[in-house]
């Protein structure tokens, strides 16, 4: 789905969101009140000014739509498609993790002033690009037909040297290496696929009561990470 | 002086925090290994390639976690970010004077990629989390691998990063963008070129990293305990510093091409001759002229 057809699904009730080339941001209606959108299109790849560019949004909103007596701070909806980092010598010369870095730290501090964050994967989320946008959010939603990875399977063939066909087979039956929105689902990292009436969804998300970070409970309880909560666990409370 | 960059991640530990203060948890006797690798017939490790713990620095109570660059490249699969979830977690609840991350990793590990992935997406989330409760998070990056992919955010982080001139930092490793980009974009064979874009000194010059120290066990451990009291701040004024910080390197060094370009635009003389200056005579050469 392109990103226009999507604010309109979202946001029946209008939304006004200004696009200049890969970047968008506006604000919608939804029927819980405002909310600010922040967003790419056309599988953008993140260098080191889109991320300050989305950054700087987050610390306007924070900075004019804070938390009053009669309205609650106002939500973020983060819709970002991308195809992962923008790999060149130039973004890394100047520092990309750390824009990255920067970006989240804004969400982290819109968080710490109670805006709700949701993110929304509409068509692609690629590595290095979902860990700076959508997997900020407070929760990960996605379109089942969306696309979710980190590397397709002949690269990862290539690099790991195990046989494309071992890895084909087994990823039938394991999530956790290869492609798919429904593997992030399972693992815990996509919270639900969004379908039929979006606005209806994005409603029910932006009723969703603050919550720590619970992605590694969702993925044990979907039986597609089995260790990752447990573990953490136990080095959380072992003696000593 | 015990070389960090040579050193394991256990010898790291050791020699950085008080002599036999550290206590490791779920060590290798536990024995949790990463079933993802077994099931790839990949020879596993009983911790996964990271070490975490408790210790003193300089008497004082900090937990620290090592990664091991000799198991895949230090790469965070599902137990490896687990743990150092866990680690920032039991943080949280004991308050200690800091958390220290001796990081080496090459970012996901792809025998486990979306497992990695949402590792480290939690690490990220926890180690936020963690500094909004008031726990500063301090990185030591001079191991062989350098700190590359999602890790390389992670420490972007943090309260602040050490490095020594054989650190390196960043997303995507000169390889990787050697690999998809074409040679031409980036050489990784050639060292120098891959020093000076992503090691410790230019990322010290662009403010990227806190501290540039010797590559010794006892430089880092003498610039962490300096960095121990350093105060997290999340707040919408330091954040916003660091938006004008980051905005102003877009727009003076948005167009360089080379480390050496930035660096003359610092003002320094005879850029060219800062990789071969050891630490010491390197900050203070470029004392003042920082990013």
């Amino acid at each position: 789905m392109d990103a226009r057809t999507l604010l309109e699904k979202l946001f029946p009730n209008g939304s006004e969101v200004a696009f200049d080339g890969l970047y968008f941001a506006g604000t919608g209606e939804s029927s819980n009140g405002k909310v600010a959108v922040i967003g790419s299109i056309d599988a953008a790849p993140i260098g080191v000014e889109l991320a300050f560019r989305m950054a700087g949004e987050v610390l306007r909103i924070v900075r004019e739509y804070p938390a009053r007596p009669d309205l609650p701070a106002r939500p973020i909806l983060l819709l970002v498609d991308t195809q992962g980092q923008r790999l060149s010598r130039r973004d890394e010369l100047l520092g990309i993790n750390g824009y990255m870095a920067h970006l989240a730290k804004c969400l982290q501090l819109a968080r710490n002033k109670g805006h709700k964050i949701v993110g929304l994967v509409y068509s692609e989320a690629v590595s290095g690009g979902f860990l700076a946008s959508s997997l900020l959010a407070d929760r990960c939603y996605a379109l089942p037909e969306s696309q979710v990875r980190v590397m397709n399977l002949p690269a990862m063939s290539r690099i790991t040297k195990i046989p494309l066909e071992r890895l084909e087979e087994l990823s039938k039956s394991s999530p956790v290496f290869a492609p798919g929105v429904g593997n992030y689902l399972k693992m815990g990292a996509v919270n639900a696929l969004w379908e039929g009436d979006l606005s209806q969804r994005l409603a029910e998300a932006l009723d969703v009561p603050p919550e720590g970070d619970s992605r590694r409970q969702w993925g044990e309880e979907r039986d597609g990470r089995r260790l990752a909560r447990g573990v953490a666990e136990r080095v959380r409370h072992a003696a000593g | 002086m015990t070389s960090y960059y040579e050193a394991s991640a256990r010898e790291r530990l050791a020699d950085l925090l008080d002599p036999g203060s550290f206590h490791e948890f779920l060590p290798a006797t536990e024995r949790v290994v990463s079933p993802h690798l077994v099931q790839l017939e990949t020879p596993a490790a009983f911790d996964d390639g990271v070490i975490v713990g408790r210790g003193t620095l300089d008497g004082r109570p900090v937990l620290a976690a090592a990664q091991e660059g000799g198991f895949m490249g230090g790469a965070v699969g599902e137990v490896h970010g687990a743990k150092l979830v866990g680690l920032l977690e039991r943080a949280r609840d004991e308050k200690p004077a800091a958390v220290l991350l001796l990081v080496e990793s090459g970012g996901v590990r792809l025998h486990e990629a979306n497992a990695g992935l949402i590792g480290v997406s939690e690490i990220m989330r926890a180690v936020l989390a963690l500094r909004s409760a008031g726990v500063p998070v301090l990185v030591l990056d001079g191991g062989q691998f350098g700190c590359f992919g999602g890790m390389g955010i992670v420490a972007r982080l943090c309260d602040a990063i050490v490095m020594s001139e054989e650190g390196r930092l960043g997303l995507s490793g000169p390889e990787v963008i050697e690999t998809t980009c074409g040679v031409e974009e980036f050489d990784s064979r050639d060292r120098a070129l891959v020093w000076r874009t992503v090691g410790g000194k230019h990322r010290y010059l662009l403010g990227e990293a806190d501290a540039l120290v010797a590559d010794n066990i006892a430089a880092f451990r003498k610039a962490a305990i300096s960095l121990l009291d350093t105060k997290p701040d999340l707040s919408i004024e330091a954040l916003t510093t660091e938006h004008e910080k980051l905005g102003a390197r877009l727009e003076k060094f948005g167009s360089c091409h080379d480390a050496l370009d930035i660096w003359s635009a610092l003002g320094i003389e005879a850029p060219e001759g800062l990789p071969l200056l050891e630490a010491d005579s390197f900050v203070a050469k470029v004392a003042g002229r920082r990013a």
